[in-house]
């Protein structure tokens, strides 16, 4: 449990960290500090789904966000130390491919695709939640939370394109006040 | 009685078919919704249904006469009030029984129409929701195509 407090109170304190600075891509980075330290929060909870999917939403946005702070590219240098990048670069494929080896001989064997969640489900959802259509019973029930989510990104949807299509608000003089805005 | 707007000019069959087709589907919309807890289909596939109708009266009705059935802000009151529905039944459990989203209610006889808890409530509030996201961007969308077509 401390550890889980110590994860919140970090990443609140990142959170004021992305607010109050200045420099837009410093701030993203915090804000994926943030991002970073949830994922590890889910997993302290024993969620490792959702800290995968926290993870992946997480590197996505954190790509999408420093394209979008920075104008020009990335350097990227190419001269010298070819060695150590070549070693390094070995390296981290070798270490990728053997974590993707031990996760694929994990999955269960041809023809048996039934994990053990999905068993429970099966045998115990109709007893348990009184719903005889199963789909409902999962998705309306053991994981109401993921409905919720959808809800909130659908609402989230909606004000966007409210907010972006409105009829008031928008300047008639273009240009005027991009000072003020930024 | 539906009319169609002075500005729409689709022809009579077209106006005539929609009429009893929207009918039908919000009907259909309704039952996938409301059958949900013992049928196939759930809150999701039937607000799409309802909100299909409305954006079959929409275009084929003009946005002025399918606007007074349900405006914009009558599609965005609509979804935060399911928003706040959802809401209401997770902490509806939280307050009973310490969980969030606990099935708080009885969970009734299985096969039966009034079983499985606080299922039927969840799909109603996400009957809302989409209905009223749906019909709120398809509405924002065309009237701004609109807009910027009359300048």
């Amino acid at each position: 449990m401390t550890e889980l407090y110590i994860l919140l109170g970090f990443m609140i304190f990142a959170a004021i960290v992305a607010i109050e600075l200045h420099d837009l891509l410093s701030s993203v980075i915090a804000v994926s500090a943030v991002g970073l330290s949830l994922s590890m929060a889910f997993l302290d909870l024993k969620a490792p789904d959702v800290a995968i999917t926290q993870l992946v939403v997480e590197i996505l946005c954190l790509i999408i966000l420093i394209r979008a702070t920075i104008h020009r590219d990335i350097p990227f240098s190419t001269s010298g130390r070819w060695l150590l990048n070549t070693t390094i670069a070995l390296a981290f494929v070798t270490t990728f491919l053997t974590v993707t080896w031990k996760a694929i001989e994990s999955l269960p064997p041809f023809g048996y695709p039934i994990l053990h969640v999905s068993s429970t489900y099966m045998q115990e959802g109709l007893v348990r939640t009184g719903a005889t259509n199963l789909v409902a019973a999962v998705s309306l029930n053991y994981r109401t939370y993921d409905r919720l989510g959808e809800a909130t990104a659908m609402i989230t949807a909606l004000v966007g394109v409210l907010t972006l299509l409105r009829k008031y608000g928008h300047n008639t003089t273009a240009g005027e006040n991009e000072d003020k805005e930024c | 009685m539906l009319k169609a707007s002075e500005s729409h000019t689709l022809s009579l069959i077209v106006r005539t078919a929609a009429r009893s087709v929207a009918r039908l589907m919000f009907l259909f919309g309704f039952y996938i919704v409301f059958h949900g807890q013992i049928t196939h289909g759930d809150g999701f596939a039937g607000g799409v249904i309802m909100a299909l109708g409305f954006i079959l009266l929409m275009i084929v009705f003009g946005r002025e006469v399918s606007m007074e059935i349900i405006s914009r802000s009558g599609a965005r009151c609509l979804a935060g009030l399911g928003a706040l529905l959802l809401l209401m039944i997770g902490a509806g459990g939280l307050s009973g029984s310490g969980y969030f989203f606990f099935n708080f209610l009885g969970k009734g006889t299985p096969f039966h129409y009034w079983s499985a808890g606080i299922i039927p409530l969840c799909n109603f509030a996400v009957l809302l929701i989409v209905t009223g996201v749906l019909v709120g961007v398809f509405a924002a969308l065309t009237s701004f195509e609109m807009k910027a077509g009359r300048k």
